[in-house]
């Protein structure tokens, strides 16, 4: 019989198998290129078609009539509005709810069922959520067809994404951490507060991130509450001359926002309006990536002394 | 008249005394009627193979089992001089662990600076004047043999500390409230030995202060540094003594075996 420690025979063997690491080295390659020359490709187009279009007067003009003056001021002011009731009510809402799961709430059949209910919301294709801001928000509370209503909306789809965040980076803390504090005779709310919250707000704040950098781009729950598609106008400001300086009027006025200008200016049979969708796509895809951009950064910089 | 003085006594001798304790993770039943005493300013060491109930019955002491569910105390620990049962459901857990303070393992200083560190549990307990604060923290390292390598670097992180460092600053954290007990799990397992070294010299200096109780999974350092000696096996507390007694002439054969190293 043949001695399995024959050095050839070894030499051979792995030979053949580390032909296998070439061949899935290659695949993962490839499977890799498709997802990234795609969107390259998708960009790369946009940036030919929208770049020209680019200049101060698109961000300060109204959308109009004659594509070469239309711009996008109604848009980006609305979406920059609408994504700040959205993170004003999904931030707390969302940490609240996931500091409750993660600490506080018993470990019984009725969490266990809430945070299944939680964990699948976040699959819940968008549209149901605009179904549901429409007959809550715009109908049944009387927000209308408002820039309130559509932040509310859009801060129910990303309610979970916030929460999902929250408890993950609460669990992420070690154990003896959390001990550590209770062992000094800390309260539930003080190892909260002074420990859970601080350590974990890198994680928190790139799920908040992450969900509004979901948020700017949804289209359909906000159509489905009947956002215009042409405005010409701004909300009421925010900052008033006279007492008390400050207005919330703005809320309940009607808006567009950037993706439902871009939908408006793409279902034109002109040609001069589909390069403005190209440059409205190129405004909301580098948004979208500076949010993202930002995220990693934070998380970067509050990581830097939290060693685990 | 006889009855109170004898009380008295007692309560000079004994810090705490442990009455038929069990406890259970849900239906396990981990700790088996237990029944121990801890000496006041003295130093008791519990020692056993793995798993045999020492951390379990450790975190007893301040109460860290309430944490989690399922958890269930049965038997009585008696605090002395005030006589009160610190298992009784009545008492709330924060009291006990504001009295009783605990070192862990491995260390577990927070990602916070070497003062807040120190200061947390006195923060916690409303104290907010920094002249207080900045005392009691300088007391608290001192007494933990820290405050001459960190005075220039209060405000630094706690995790630029050596492993050995942050160990002590642990420590100092666990005395800036002086607690009435010192419990430490297994504190010099993550270190080297000439840290190990440093903590036990430390441990030794503290019992002037504070009664102490420390789990070892290492039979010499409980040799080295215990007054006491509490040998467990499964849950059981199988004999418990003067240190000496227990490591030369143990009275249990089960002991004895595990001492000089034919079991465990």
């Amino acid at each position: 019989m043949k001695s399995v420690n024959n050095l050839e025979e070894i030499r051979r063997i792995i030979s053949l198998h580390k032909r296998w690491d070439l061949l899935f080295m290659i695949i993962g390659i490839f499977a890799l290129m498709i997802a990234v020359l795609t969107f390259m490709a998708l960009f790369a187009h946009m940036l030919i078609d929208g770049m020209p279009r680019l200049s101060w007067d698109f961000f300060t003009s109204f959308p109009s009539r004659r594509p070469e003056s239309a711009g996008i001021f109604s848009a980006w002011v609305g979406t920059t509005l609408v994504m700040l009731v959205t993170a004003f009510a999904a931030v707390p809402l969302g940490i609240g709810s996931g500091v409750y799961l993660e600490e506080y709430a018993p470990r019984n059949l009725l969490t266990e069922i809430i945070e299944i209910n939680v964990t699948n919301l976040a699959g819940v294709p968008s549209i149901i959520y605009g179904l549901l801001a429409l007959g809550l928000f715009v109908y049944q509370f009387g927000f209308g067809q408002s820039i309130l209503a559509a932040g509310l909306a859009l801060a129910l789809l990303i309610l979970p994404v916030v929460i999902v965040a929250t408890r993950e980076a609460i669990r992420s803390i070690p154990v003896t951490i959390r001990e550590g504090a209770y062992a000094l005779g800390a309260t539930k709310w003080q190892t909260v507060s002074d420990h859970l919250l601080p350590y974990s707000s890198a994680g928190i704040l790139t799920g908040i991130i992450i969900g509004l950098a979901r948020a700017i781009g949804e289209t359909a729950p906000i159509i489905t509450i009947g956002a215009l598609t042409f405005i010409a106008f701004l909300p009421p400001s925010p900052i008033k001359n006279e007492f008390p300086y400050v207005s919330i009027e703005w809320l309940t006025a009607p808006f567009t926002v950037m993706p439902i200008q871009m939908f408006n200016w793409v279902s034109r049979p002109e040609e001069a309006f589909q390069l403005n969708a190209a440059a409205a796509g190129l405004v909301l895809v580098v948004m979208t990536l500076a949010m993202n951009g930002l995220a990693i950064y934070l998380r970067y910089r509050m990581r830097k002394n939290i060693k685990w | 008249m006889q009855d109170n003085s004898e009380k008295k006594n007692v309560s000079r001798q004994f810090k705490s005394e442990v009455k038929n304790l069990n406890f259970f993770y849900g239906g396990f039943n981990a700790l088996k009627n237990i029944d121990m005493v801890l000496h006041d300013k003295k130093i008791t060491a519990l020692i056993g193979p793995s798993g045999c109930g020492k951390s379990t019955f450790l975190r007893c002491f301040n109460r860290m089992h309430d944490l989690y569910p399922g958890n269930r105390y049965d038997g009585e620990i008696i605090l002395y001089p005030d006589d009160v049962n610190i298992l009784a459901s009545n008492v709330d857990p924060i009291e006990v662990r504001m009295r009783i303070s605990m070192v862990f393992q491995k260390p577990n200083p927070f990602p916070k600076s070497i003062y807040e560190n120190v200061a947390y549990g006195l923060r916690v307990r409303g104290i907010k004047q920094r002249a207080i604060l900045d005392e009691r923290v300088e007391v608290a390292l001192r007494n933990s043999a820290l405050w001459d390598e960190v005075k220039d670097r209060l405000h630094h992180l706690a995790f630029n500390l050596s492993g050995g460092q942050q160990q002590r600053l642990c420590i100092a954290r666990a005395l800036a409230t002086d607690p009435e007990i010192l419990l430490f799990d297994e504190p010099t397992s993550a270190l080297d030995p000439i840290a190990t070294a440093s903590i036990e010299e430390l441990i030794t200096d503290l019992k002037s202060k504070v009664t102490i109780l420390i789990v070892t999974h290492n039979m010499q350092q409980a040799a080295r540094v215990s007054d006491y000696t509490a040998y467990m096996y499964l849950g059981e507390l199988i004999e418990f003594n003067v240190t000496d007694t227990i490591f030369i002439k143990p009275k249990n054969k089960q002991t004895e075996d595990y001492i000089t190293g034919r079991f465990g």
